[in-house]
């Protein structure tokens, strides 16, 4: 068994390593300002004045502006549902909140797409006849996705405090929400934090609901929220396929090898500040 | 005055998070429902036949997929993800346990698009010439590189289970004069089959919901597995690839009816660790009140 174990972590260890090696050795020889720009003047590019054809500054673009506006969205009803969960509710009513959350965290993220795409064909037939799939519907199918970890994070944050601190508060004649507000959310704040963090990486991630809610090929940078938009995960998955020369293979690699560095570098601040939070209560006690 | 506003601000956020998760199920059975709600158009979803051009939408064939290729994955990922939790939770020592466990932290971290792009990119040319037929997109490499994918959800869930058990019973097997080692292997292993029971659904669930690894490297064609080198197409992917091509109305709601079963199949996996959780709490109570 022992001999096996070390087996198993060997045969995993060995393919992370070929994932990521395999990445860097393809893809550093790449990275140049010409990747991202292509033959457009990188100031330009970033000021949006000349538009970039070959290279991945548009789909990086797009993916921090989805972030932005899906973070936006989700965070504060993530929160929100956090610490209702976590403090107020009780009873049947938390078991029925809480499986919805359950459910909505195992929805695959194709079935989001899904709701979005439906949600455009039902206001195509009622509403708005022009009604059509753009970088809003996106963001708001990828907070949906991500508002279950933030809820989850929220809430076990809350209630993995100690009974000390839990208690601080009514001892100083705070009300609840007092007690919340000025002793419970500053004290769970990083394991908060480092939840939201996480969920940004999901979202930058996520391919299957963009790909369903309007992502596209080659749009640009979004210039409205109604735009269409590109983005680092789909257009890896689209070079993959539809590569039709070397130098967009090339692209692709570049673009796999800044989305990696991106969520990696995510996941580990989220990594170092659930370390030191979790250091922090070990001392304390 | 406040206390009250806050808390109904509050309540409405979770109000509105439920409402989200309803309307996302009335979307899929209100378009899903032409179809569903005649004899015709149910034997025509459940058919074993796609072929749109001669109006044939049967998804069947996906839904083999979908379970053939989770069901792969997870006999793959099953033995080393319990190898790796033994590993992390004492046959190693504290150096290496330490870093395999940030690495398999880490590898939740890793997007799935690039999963599905690195095997397009090193495994299927390996199975293409090791087994010297069809195109190398199968069954097999999407399973190989879909357990990759499962293996961190399904050990740090059944780590953070044996970590709770390693408590309680660690004062009984030091009184014994067991190793650490021997302890995983004789009362930790076999007291926490439920544990991986958990992580074995939680892996089955995140093996259905995933769409690029399919996408990307089963190949896609819509006909039941016969082998393991045989393309295949999941439900996952069949949404994807009929959204980005077909513009029948009938093509569309075949979708919805597939998103609809994928909603079914995860909402029984919740309820299923739920229940296997529940009434794990419960013992645990027990245990507790009767010490």
């Amino acid at each position: 068994m022992t001999f096996f174990s070390w087996l198993a972590a060997g045969i995993v260890m060995t393919a992370v390593f070929i994932l990521i090696g395999y990445l860097l050795i393809k893809g550093l020889p790449i990275m140049s300002p010409a990747l991202f720009f292509g033959d457009t003047p990188w100031r330009a590019a970033v000021m949006g004045i000349e538009p970039v054809f070959d290279g991945i500054y548009p789909a990086v673009a797009g993916t921090f502006i989805l972030i932005a506006c899906s973070s936006f969205i989700a965070i504060p009803v993530g929160v929100f549902c956090g610490i209702y969960l976590a403090e107020y509710a009780r009873g049947p009513l938390k078991n029925i909140f809480s499986f919805m959350v359950d459910l909505l965290s195992g929805m695959p993220s194709i079935v989001m797409g899904l709701f979005g795409f439906a949600l455009i064909l039902l206001m195509r037939r009622t509403l708005y006849a022009q009604a059509n799939t753009s970088i809003l519907l996106s963001s708001a199918c990828i907070a949906l996705l991500i508002l279950p970890y933030l809820i989850r994070m929220t809430q076990v944050a809350l209630e993995s405090l100690p009974e000390s601190t839990r208690l601080l508060g009514p001892s100083l004649g705070y009300t609840r929400w007092q007690n919340i507000w000025h002793v419970l959310l500053p004290a769970s704040s990083t394991a908060t934090f480092s939840g939201i963090i996480l969920s940004i990486g999901r979202a930058a991630e996520d391919t299957a609901v963009i790909m369903l809610t309007g992502v596209v090929a080659n749009a640009g940078i979004p210039r409205a929220l109604s735009d269409k938009f590109e983005a680092l995960p789909f257009s890896i998955f689209y070079l993959t396929a539809e590569h039709r020369d070397e130098l967009e293979l090339q692209r692709a690699f570049g673009s796999a090898l800044v989305l990696l560095t991106l969520t990696a570098t995510l996941f580990l601040i989220s990594y170092c500040i659930q370390r030191r939070f979790k250091r922090r209560w070990e001392l304390g006690e | 005055m406040l206390e009250k506003w806050i808390e109904r601000v509050l309540f409405v956020s979770m109000l509105f998070c439920a409402l989200c998760i309803t309307a996302v199920f009335g979307f899929l059975v209100y378009f899903s429902c032409p179809l569903l709600s005649n004899a015709r158009g149910l034997a025509g979803i459940f058919s074993s036949v796609w072929k749109p051009f001669i109006g044939e939408f049967g998804i069947l064939p996906m839904l083999a997929g979908t379970f053939s290729l989770a069901f792969l994955a997870l006999v793959l990922a099953c033995p080393l993800a319990i190898g790796i939790t033994c590993f992390i939770q004492g046959l190693a020592p504290a150096r290496p346990a330490n870093a395999v466990r940030s690495l398999v932290y880490f590898m939740t971290s890793i997007p799935t698009v690039i999963y599905g792009f690195v095997a397009v990119f090193v495994l299927v040319p390996i199975i293409r010439d090791t087994f010297n037929r069809g195109a190398g997109f199968c069954l097999m490499t999407s399973a190989i590189t879909l357990s990759m994918l499962i293996i961190p959800t399904m050990v740090i869930t059944l780590e953070a289970d044996m970590r709770q058990r390693a408590e309680e019973v660690r004062l009984g097997a030091r009184s014994l004069g067991l190793t650490p080692a021997q302890e995983l292997l004789w009362i930790l292993l076999p007291c926490s089959g439920r544990g991986i029971v958990v992580a074995m659904v939680l892996g089955f669930g995140r093996a259905v919901g995933d769409t690029l690894v399919a996408l990307m490297v089963a190949g896609n064609a819509p006909v039941i597995p016969q082998s393991l080198l045989d393309s295949i197409r999941t439900l996952t992917a069949h949404i994807a690839l009929v959204v980005a091509t077909d513009s029948q109305d009938q093509a569309y709601y075949s979708i919805f009816a597939a998103g609809l079963l994928l909603f079914l199949i995860m909402a029984l996996l919740t309820v299923l660790i739920r229940t296997i959780g529940g009434r794990f709490g419960q013992r645990e109570k027990r245990h507790e009140r009767a010490s």
